[in-house]
């Protein structure tokens, strides 16, 4: 099989994914970070060699999410892009001609807009994370509920209660408040579904025109009771596309695809990477008082990365020795 | 008397060039840093913005460079900026910074007072000279414009990465060290021979970006988290709404240079929109959102610091301008924060939406 992986390298998740020529997705890997990203994309890498066919290959890799740069130095990346445009160019491929993307991951959510395939607006939560997966996890985990029952359990409920949704803080106070006043689960869980998504559409979805085909994609849009939230909140029907968890990581994938149609090879490394020593370190530059925290990557001890300098002194110093 | 002032941007060139013409003794402070943020954090009110904490921060690492007396702007008007000269005077004295405070009022409705203040700071200097010390200051501001604005054009276009951050570097000190008009002269010729000498690529297509909002967060790049440096990285050429030399001609010379860009025409784009002041520039955000659409730019960014309120009056606004106009808008809210990454992800994907459109809509012409 010939095809392109694609990382996404998110806070929670580590998502890798494979895709034919035709961009069907074939194989979908997601693993939680824990907050050891290098470790993760060896390790799926390891995991989605062992599922290809013998004689398979690998045509490009395209890395996304917060661990893109990351990643994208491990692997040998061609194309190296933000959440926003991957999940844009992912969710245009598997369902032509929506108009709004609705996509709420472990930290941030987002909503993108376009018209007639091409992004036109789009806005990322800024100062508060209330109303993501973390939160969710979070409170399924203080009501002792596994998380992928959270959905099914708000659907059951048939008066939902009122709770703040402006605020995780408020939030969990005013959802303790109703329990101990009697609330049952379900009621409560189907308010905190209704009180998130009143949130996010106030906050990241502020000023947006939400028209219809509606796509909520990301880790949260496994939880049913958050669809049928946007739904009755939005008055539209919401797609969740097959992969909705892998959407940035089928983005990134695409994005390589075209980046190495225009290039004409790739620049992955090879699935040897999975067996090689990574190490990073950080230390403290004292050239000024910025006192930037300098990140460097060492590839079996050899210095293949640095970043975090704001004059460019460390990280330029890398990649003049690469031209040399 | 050992004289200082606040960071913002490239403001301390011309100030200290006019002070120093004075004969005042000028120290400036280290160039803000993390250690700037760290100190103006901790001594700050919490809830105020973060203008207040830099320049908290400026003021205790001058006075550990011997500074002895602090020229702090002041305002009468819906933006809590007004009373920052007299908040960080008191806060400085509670921690036990023994510093004379001279603020400045705006000239608009106290010229006089500003002009004798400057007179008496100057010691026996007749109002001739004032005028002079007035009229060179402005010229470094003038200079020193016009060498970032060569740096806006050539940033996305550079084919060597980093050759127009040096040049621009080198530019600014040689401006800055200039302590007449004639090596004034002198040394802008130097600044514009090494800027037009950065090998460029004229004929690579950039999305073009205009900058709006709160005029310190605007000019200072270590509080915008050097906006306009990524920018240029990202293959954007950027204009700003405000500059400084324009800033000092709308404000201290009553609009008197001719030819600027000016307040008056801001205001008066903002009309179908806000017609009245709200503080701050919040009127001139809306305006200049307008001209820089009418223009033909690309996108639009609003960038303010967290709390800023006549930036949030402008930012509720702008959804009705862009969809008169369908020129995209993103806002950057500033705080205290210095991971750099999240910025760069909203700036990557604004970029390529920019460029996208304008990609869709080279074809659809053709």
């Amino acid at each position: 099989m010939k095809g392109y992986i694609g990382i996404d390298v998110g806070s929670v998740s580590t998502n890798i994914i494979f895709i034919d020529d035709g961009g069907a997705v074939t194989d979908a890997i997601y693993l939680r970070t824990q907050g050891q990203p290098i470790a993760m994309v060896q390790k799926g890498l390891k995991e989605l060699s062992g599922k290809l066919p013998a004689g398979s290959k690998i045509r490009g890799v395209g890395t996304t999410g917060s661990g893109r740069n990351l990643a994208g130095i491990i692997v040998g990346a061609d194309a190296v892009k933000n959440e926003i445009t991957a999940h844009a160019v992912a969710t245009s491929q598997v369902v032509p001609g929506v108009q709004t993307i609705l996509e709420i991951g472990g930290q941030d959510s987002k909503i993108i807009i376009l018209r007639h395939g091409v992004v036109t607006d789009f806005a990322m939560n800024t100062v508060c994370a209330a109303g993501t997966g973390s939160f969710l996890d979070q409170q399924a985990a203080r009501l002792n509920i596994a998380i992928d029952q959270f959905g099914e359990i708000a659907l059951q409920s048939e008066s939902s209660v009122r709770i703040a949704g402006r605020c995780a803080v408020f939030a969990e106070s005013d959802m303790i408040h109703k329990q101990q006043m009697g609330c049952g689960l379900p009621d409560i869980l189907a308010g905190l579904c209704q009180a998130l998504v009143r949130n996010y559409l106030n906050n990241v979805g502020k000023g947006k025109e939400i028209l219809a085909p509606v796509v909520f994609q990301g880790g949260v849009a496994a939880n049913v009771g958050m669809i049928r939230a946007f739904e009755q909140a939005l008055g539209l029907p919401v797609k969740v596309p097959p992969y909705y968890n892998v959407m940035g990581a089928v983005g990134a994938a695409l994005l390589a695809r075209e980046a190495v149609a225009k290039r004409g090879y790739s620049f992955f490394k090879g699935f040897g990477i999975s067996n090689m020593k990574y190490k990073t370190g950080s230390f403290e530059c004292s050239g000024c008082s910025n006192l930037c925290e300098v990140v460097q990557i060492t590839e079996d001890g050899e210095i293949i990365a640095r970043w975090g300098d704001r004059c460019g002194k460390w990280s330029n110093a890398v990649r003049e020795d690469k031209i040399s | 008397m050992r004289v200082t002032f606040p960071h913002m941007g490239n403001l301390f060139i011309p100030v200290k060039a006019m002070l120093q013409y004075l004969g005042v003794d000028v120290v400036v402070p280290p160039p803000s840093s993390k250690r700037t943020l760290t100190i103006g954090a901790k001594y700050g009110p919490e809830f105020a913005c973060l203008p207040l904490k830099l320049n908290l921060g400026n003021f205790i690492e001058a006075s550990e460079k011997g500074a002895d007396t602090i020229i702090m702007a002041g305002g009468c008007g819906p933006c809590r900026f007004g009373y920052y000269a007299q908040i960080e005077h008191a806060i400085l004295k509670e921690l036990g910074y023994d510093m004379k405070l001279i603020g400045l009022e705006p000239p608009q409705k106290h010229l006089t007072e500003l002009l004798a203040k400057i007179k008496a700071l100057s010691g026996t200097s007749s109002w001739w000279h004032i005028f002079q010390a007035i009229r060179f200051g402005y010229r470094k501001a003038k200079a020193v414009d016009e060498v970032e604005m060569a740096a806006f054009r050539s940033r996305p276009r550079e084919l060597t990465p980093g050759s127009t951050e040096k040049a621009y570097a080198k530019s600014l000190e040689m401006l800055d060290r200039a302590d007449s008009e004639i090596a004034l002269a002198e040394a802008k010729r130097n600044a514009d021979e090494l800027m037009s000498a950065v090998a460029v690529d004229s004929k690579k297509a950039v999305v073009k970006v205009g900058l709006i909002g709160e005029i310190y967060t605007l000019l200072d790049p270590f509080s915008n988290q050097y906006l306009e440096r990524t920018l240029g990285r990202l293959g954007t050429e950027v204009d700003r709404s405000i500059y400084l030399s324009e800033w000092v001609n709308d404000h201290i010379f009553m609009g008197l240079v001719k030819g600027l860009r000016s307040r008056k025409k801001a205001c008066e784009a903002a009309r179908p929109y806000l017609r009245h002041f709200v503080g701050g520039h919040g009127q001139e955000s809306v305006g200049n959102a307008v001209n820089f659409a009418r223009a033909g730019y690309d996108g639009i960014i609003q960038v303010f610091p967290f709390t800023c309120m006549p930036e949030i009056v402008a930012e509720s606004i702008l959804p009705e301008m862009r969809s008169d106009y369908g020129t995209p808008v993103m806002t950057m809210i500033m705080d205290e924060h210095t991971g750099e990454a999240g910025t760069l992800t909203r700036l990557e994907a604004f970029v390529d939406l920019l460029a996208r459109k304008k990609e869709v809509k080279e074809v659809s012409c053709k």
